[in-house]
């Protein structure tokens, strides 16, 4: 059990992808696509310097929010959907190995076939030169049966923005 | 590139739902899903509108709409990698909300391939390892560990264009009656050097010159090893690197001329200098137009005739005739290797042949290279200018079919040649080992038979 309601975190526990959005250096949204791994307590997410921006922007303004929205990319029963606003760091101190001791057994177990990738290390190596973002949760919206055109449920974080 | 107007008609095929995103008047972002449906004739999309005070879309300030998709492979991860992103503002619009776009990224890994993809961020990697450098004060780079770089900076694997032709020399002085195993690896372990100083020195010269950063279709058998480019090593010691092999090679070369025949001085020093002047001004023969003969004579006659002088202590007819299958083939790996290199060999002014010759002269030139190739094994095994067991490397045939297709049918697409370049590797590997197999065939029959029939000599 982690700090989010349980539906919520069984959406982050087995969604493929979630939509990461950043604000820009003009203040303008921008949004990625990225895998979200969750330890209970902080949502993790892992960028490749290769599209290292979105790293440079959480830097300059740590505000962002996270969505489950695909219905194809979660197994879970019952679908619904997810927004999770809070507040993000980067931990890019080990670009090498940080990301493979604080992510890597969460993403192998969305993503198996990181492992096969992971071993061709040498015809990709600066995808593997990774940035950490650790989210942590201060809201969340929740959509049952992913119907949007219902109002959400939110749910205000207990000890958010420590 | 497609259109906006194409992007904007094919999202109703491609995703299932729109996720609109904003800034609260916190300024924390909000994300939310929402159904769509696209009007590109208008170049718009309507977007449903959205329930709920705290998640509504603004209509006064700019927003961000994606559209992104994955297909699920359980037990793998996913694939069918998409995403489309727009900006503008939104109007209300018939119960609905309406987006221009303003401002469109997209990407789809069946339209470019996620290596191309990643190939276009290195900028942003350099930048962002060196804005960590100036933040933490000590130097951010990339890293591989020392087996794995070496392999990478050195282009270890393709050592076997430098196998074959030493094999052969050594084969056909065996055949005629010399054969020093010390002298066959002090030969190997000579030409190793000098051909991995080669693919180093190239890699220098490729940074300098900026073909490797024009490049954005590199595969694991062209657009060099990039270690310079992507910071893993730096130019120093990669001149370092170079100029060690080179010193090896040449040394390994001179001891060989002092105890063997000064003779030998004549092929070493072409083929040092074929080396050097490949890639290294003022010649830059590859940059000309010349590199497929270049490395030829050099992986060829030169190769051959060595190894073959090292043992044998003159050169003979035989030698250089062999030579010029395993030369002709060497040739068109290079070639093959180029053409998805040829936009960045072109903006770096690197004229190679497939940059200068259109597709179907390129298709023509590789047909009839290997055919020719082919008809010097099989001439040289009827006349006996070779042994004639040399025949039985036109069993690569096939081989050479298939790489012909696949050339013509994968020519303009960098990732799916990859199987076809290495398709093309094996043809030189294998027709050359089969080239030396004939004589050691043709040995076995001459040590074993007192009279071998005329087929086995």
């Amino acid at each position: 059990m982690g700090i989010l309601p349980e539906p919520i975190e069984e959406l982050l526990n087995t969604a493929l992808v979630g939509e990461l959005t950043v604000v820009d250096e003009r203040g303008r949204p921008v949004t990625h696509p990225l895998i979200p791994m969750y330890d209970g307590e902080v949502i993790y997410l892992t960028s490749s310097i290769l599209f290292s921006k979105k790293l440079e922007h959480i830097k300059a303004n740590p505000k962002v929010s996270l969505s489950i929205s695909d219905p194809e990319a979660v197994q879970v029963e019952g679908f619904r959907r997810v927004t999770i606003q809070g507040d993000a760091t980067i931990d890019d101190s080990d670009l090498h190995s940080g990301w493979e001791r604080k992510v890597l057994p969460l993403w192998r177990k969305k993503e198996p076939a990181i492992d096969f990738f992971l071993g061709k290390r040498v015809a990709l190596p600066l995808f593997f030169e990774r940035g950490i973002i650790e989210l942590r949760p201060r809201r969340a919206f929740l959509w049952e049966e992913g119907r949007t055109d219902r109002p959400p449920q939110v749910f205000e974080v207990v000890g958010a923005a420590r | 590139m497609i259109s906006s107007g194409e992007m904007l008609g094919r999202l109703e095929g491609s995703y299932t739902h729109a996720v609109i995103a904003f800034l609260d008047d916190s300024g924390y972002p909000v994300s939310v899903a929402t159904s769509f449906a696209a009007r590109p004739e208008r170049g718009v999309v309507l977007l449903d509108e959205v329930a709920g005070e705290q998640v509504a879309p603004p209509l006064d300030r700019e927003v961000n709409v994606i559209f992104s998709h994955i297909r699920p492979q359980p037990g793998q991860g996913y694939d069918e990698r998409r995403y489309v992103s727009l900006w503008g503002t939104l109007q209300r619009a018939g119960g609905r909300l309406e987006l221009t776009p303003r401002r469109v990224q997209h990407w789809d890994e069946q339209e470019m391939t996620f290596f191309e993809f990643s190939e276009r961020g290195v900028p942003q990697a350099q930048r962002y390892m060196a804005q960590l450098s100036e933040e933490t004060g000590t130097q951010v780079k990339p890293k591989l560990s020392f087996g794995w770089l070496f392999l990478r900076a050195t282009r270890l694997p393709f050592l076997t264009a430098t196998a074959v032709p030493v094999f052969l020399g050594v084969a056909i002085a065996a055949l005629r009656g010399r054969f020093d195993l010390w002298l066959a690896l002090l030969t190997l372990l000579g030409g190793a050097c000098v051909h991995l100083a080669l693919n180093v020195a190239n890699d220098v010269f490729d940074t300098m010159s900026g073909a490797d950063q024009a490049n954005v279709n590199p595969t694991q058998f062209s657009g060099g090893s990039r270690v310079i480019y992507y910071g893993l090593l730096s130019m120093r010691q990669m001149v370092l690197i170079m100029v060690g092999f080179y010193v090896a090679g040449l040394g390994i070369g001179v001891y060989l001329a002092a105890t063997r025949g000064w003779a030998l001085l004549w092929v070493g020093v072409a083929g040092a200098l074929i080396s050097i002047f490949y890639t290294a001004p003022p010649l830059r023969l590859v940059h000309r137009g010349v590199g497929e003969i270049t490395v030829a004579l050099g992986f060829g006659p030169i190769m051959v005739l060595g190894a073959f002088f090292v043992q044998f202590q003159r050169y003979t007819f035989e030698a250089f005739y062999a030579s010029l299958p395993v030369a002709i083939l060497i040739a068109l790996v290079l070639y093959m290797n180029e053409v998805p290199d040829r936009a960045g060999d072109a903006a770096a002014g690197k004229r190679t042949l497939p940059v200068r010759l259109s597709k179907d002269a390129v298709l023509t030139g590789y047909a009839v290279f290997v055919g020719l190739a082919y008809a010097l094994i099989l001439a040289g095994a009827l006349t006996g200018v070779t042994a004639r067991p040399v025949v039985i490397a036109l069993a690569t045939v096939p081989l050479a079919i298939g790489a012909y297709r696949g050339l013509r049918d994968s020519y303009d697409s960098p990732y799916a040649l990859m199987p076809t370049m290495a398709k093309n590797i094996q043809l030189h590997l294998f027709t050359g080992m089969l080239l030396v197999a004939g004589y050691v065939i043709a040995i076995i029959a001459d040590a074993s038979l007192s009279n071998p029939p005329i087929f086995l000599r």
